[in-house]
């Protein structure tokens, strides 16, 4: 693992190349973290540089510097042998740098070329706006990019795809050094992604450097010439793609082994504690019947938009069922809110942390007690101390990196904020716990830590659900996994039984029993 | 700092500015404003607006006032806090069980109000006629150990309240709707409840601060709490609750409030005419928000 030895044989054809973009020992603190630690970073014209690192290692804040939302605390930027200072997005885009963001930033009634010129239309005699020389020049620079769709479309019709390539189309018209990607395929299809790649390609081979952001270690070795690896803020090296290897990578990311793993013994099954029957709402879903037993974890796979998540909506009491009955420990129980849910020992960590998780202005310990204050409170008055100590109770178990129990939820990385999520469900003491997409937009090693967590509580029987759009996760952590496609499901599988195959048939219709 | 700010502004400029005497009439006119920005604090915090206390203190006054010679006075305490509470629930179920928007509904309540007022006293100020035997007059013209009534409910009650929104489980769940409503329901809160009882809360301080006015006038115009709707709003912002829900603090509200008061006050004794108050409100909230957010980004301005 001697970096020094594999950076000898460069691979671009001009091994003496400058870089284009250089940070040299770039920190930035926030009050109580140290997000950037002496970061180094070189990025060539013409290359794709992916960025690696765990949520919290400091990889947005570089990309926030990077394109002038920050300012480094110390260090330098150099761009093109020139020390830069970006104040602005405004500033770093003059300068030729621009970030493609995670959460796209557009306008969805305005049209697509109003969306790529947003900021910038080109206007007769400073004023009027020429629509057809706007569509125009907009339908270029869509042709380059190999786009179906027109100019003059309303950019909410089209898909999360295209509306990316809008955002990317945005960033053409300023003909930028530097195109900074931040996790672009997250909600991309197998194929959205092959055009997204040509894309980058393209850019690429028009000398355009690129930085490359993501979780996916499959992407970045299918796409990067180097990558940079952080952890914990700190610089931990360049490698040559090409020389390198996922354990490699991994290794230097989380700086720890991966107890990859997790070992799958026969769960010790207690009583049927959920029991679903018949369940369905109009339009949604249809004739749900499952159960689940203490000590097991049922997963349940299917693709977006096959009604998993309505599902455990309903079961947690956030939508009202048409027809069919949900029983808990063998009783029949008109659920209608989430308090009655959270009375009958159910916990639902949900979907979307930021949205449906967390208060995000609210301090961890908050957070953490928000699904049963009440607990925590004695003729209304609240128990900080009793607070606190379960806050960090749960801190230390789950191995939450935050400074102190008053920290707010905001400044917490993606896996920290969902570790917060699951440890205020935990304190509630559920008896069946849901868990939908619970290692989304997570990295590597909070998601491995997630699921040994799962096993866990598994066996101190806890009945589980695993909602997940990912097959080697659901793979990894249930016992059983259900399979569901349009609403029904198709096929329960055990765990002996399932193949990566039958799986696939099952989550797209192909077979119905 | 800008509360310290005016003292010393006001106190460097008049010699009268910093007497007790002074101090506590600064604290008897805030009383009324800042009763009533207590209750609307958290409304605020819990993510809404209310913009009917204005015609509510109109409504609640005139009641009291008409009420205390007709069935004692009371009787017509208790007759008015039983309709401004009406109200009161009437602003919560629209906003907290059928999700209108808070605006509006209290935009249309304080229309509403005013017309319910004048068809109440016929148009006719109203006033009461033995105004100096009357226990009544204990809420807005007496004082205890020197200290104005009205200074009192408005300091007690304020520490009541700040106390509920700090340590008690309702005021946490307050913040966690206002914060995110979402994650909020996804928790079990019930946010319909918890936002109809931040409107009977702002409906009780109302009620309050019309005990206070109608004992202290002895006396009532139908418009008396025209404009207050929007001293209250400034008295919260100047204190730094933040508009969109989620954080702000009754002691921040408190200072809010007084800070307005006493520059109302000290202005009136610098000689300037009442009117120029009104200018300079303005635009003692616009610079208080924004070098709230100047401080929070570190610039004092945007640069995009």
């Amino acid at each position: 693992m001697n970096t020094q030895t594999e950076m000898k044989e460069p691979i671009n054809s001009q091994p003496e190349e400058k870089p284009l973009l250089k940070l040299k020992n770039v920190s930035k603190s926030f009050p109580g973290v140290k997000a950037l630690d002496g970061v180094e970073l070189d990025v060539r014209a013409g290359e794709v540089h992916a960025l690696l690192g765990e949520n919290g290692a400091g990889k947005s804040t570089l990309m926030k510097i990077l394109a002038g939302i920050y300012q480094p605390d110390g260090g330098e930027v150099i761009l093109e042998d020139q020390l830069v200072h970006m104040s602005s997005p405004l500033e770093a885009r003059e300068h030729g740098v621009l970030l493609i963001h995670q959460e796209l930033s557009l306008v969805p009634d305005m049209t697509v070329a109003e969306n790529v010129f947003l900021g910038n239309i080109p206007r007769f005699a400073n004023i009027f706006v020429n629509n057809r020389h706007l569509n125009e020049r907009c339908g270029e620079i869509l042709t380059r990019l190999n786009c179906k769709f027109k100019p003059t479309e309303k950019l909410g019709n089209l898909s999360i795809a295209n509306q990316q390539m809008v955002e990317i189309a945005r960033a053409l018209v300023f003909q930028p050094k530097v195109v900074v990607f931040d996790e672009p395929t997250a909600s991309l299809t197998d194929y959205e992604k092959v055009v997204l790649f040509g894309v980058i390609r393209e850019l690429k081979e028009s000398g355009t450097a690129i930085v490359y952001i993501s979780h996916r270690m499959d992407e970045i070795f299918e796409l990067s010439d180097r990558i940079s690896v952080l952890r914990d803020g700190t610089y931990q090296g360049t490698f040559y793609t090409r020389q390198t290897n996922e354990d490699e990578v991994t290794q230097r990311m989380i700086g720890r082994d991966l107890d990859a793993d997790i070992e799958h013994q026969p769960p010790e099954l207690g009583a049927k504690a959920l029991q679903v029957s018949g369940l369905g709402i109009e339009g949604l879903y249809s004739d749900i019947s499952f159960d689940v037993h203490a000590g097991e974890v049922v997963g349940f796979y299917g693709l977006v938009g096959a009604g998993r998540t309505e599902i455990m909506e309903t079961i947690f009491g956030l939508r009202k069922p048409d027809s069919g009955s949900v029983q808990i420990n063998g009783q029949n129980l008109a659920i209608n809110s989430p308090s009655d849910a959270i009375d009958h020992g159910l916990g639902l960590v949900p979907e979307s942390r930021k949205e449906q998780g967390l208060v995000l202005g609210m301090s961890c310990k908050d957070n953490t007690t928000l699904a049963n204050i009440s607990e925590f409170t004695k003729l209304g008055w609240i128990d900080t101390s009793a607070e606190r100590k379960v806050f960090e109770e749960y801190m230390d178990k789950l191995r939450i990196k935050c400074p102190g129990w008053e920290y707010s939820t905001l400044n917490l990385s993606g896996g920290n904020q969902q570790k917060v999520v699951i440890g205020k469900w935990l304190s509630t003491s559920p008896k069946i716990l849901i868990l939908d997409e619970p290692t989304r937009g997570i990295d590597v090693g909070s998601k491995s830590e997630i699921h040994h967590l799962i096993r866990e509580l598994a066996k101190t029987g806890l009945a589980v659900i695993v909602v997940s759009s990912e097959m080697p996760e659901v793979l990894t952590v249930s016992d059983r996994i259900i399979a569901m496609y349009d609403g029904r499901i198709t096929r329960c599988f055990d765990r002996g039984e399932v193949t990566e195959d039958t799986l696939i048939r099952a989550i797209t219709g192909q077979t119905e029993r | 700092m800008a509360f310290i700010l005016c003292v010393v502004i006001f106190s460097l400029s008049t010699q009268k500015f910093l007497s007790t005497d002074n101090f506590l009439t600064v604290v008897m006119q805030a009383s009324i404003i800042g009763t009533i920005a207590l209750g609307v604090t958290f409304v605020v915090i819990g993510g809404n607006l209310d913009l009917s206390v204005g015609s509510l203190l109109s409504f609640a006054t005139v009641l009291v006032v008409d009420l205390h010679d007709k069935v004692g006075p009371g009787t017509a305490i208790l007759l008015m806090f039983v309709f401004t509470l009406l109200i009161g629930s009437v602003n919560g179920y629209l906003i907290g069980y059928l999700r209108l928007n808070s605006l509006i509904v209290t935009l249309g309540m304080l229309s509403a109000i005013q017309g319910i007022t004048l068809v109440y006293s016929g148009g006719k100020n109203v006033d009461i006629s033995d105004q100096t035997n009357t226990w009544f007059a204990f809420f807005g013209r007496e004082a205890l150990f020197g200290v104005p009534v009205p200074a009192i409910i408005f300091i007690v009650l304020g520490i009541i309240l700040q106390i509920v929104l700090l340590k008690t489980g309702f005021g946490r769940k307050i913040f966690a709707i206002g914060g995110n409503a979402t994650a909020s329901l996804f928790s079990g809160l019930r946010r319909n409840r918890l936002v109809f009882s931040t409107y009977l809360l702002s409906a009780f301080t109302t009620g309050c601060a019309a005990l206070i006015l109608g004992s202290r006038v002895m006396g009532s115009q139908n418009n008396v709490g025209e404009g207050y709707e929007l001293l209250v709003l400034a008295g919260v912002i100047l204190g730094g609750t933040s508009l969109l829900g989620g954080s702000g603090s009754i002691a921040r509200t408190v200072i809010g409030v007084l800070i307005l008061a006493m520059i109302q006050n000290g202005l009136l004794l610098l000689g300037f005419p009442y009117y120029t108050q009104w200018l300079v409100t303005w635009v003692v909230i616009i610079v208080a928000v924004w070098l709230d957010i100047a401080a929070k980004r570190g610039k004092l301005f945007s640069t995009y």
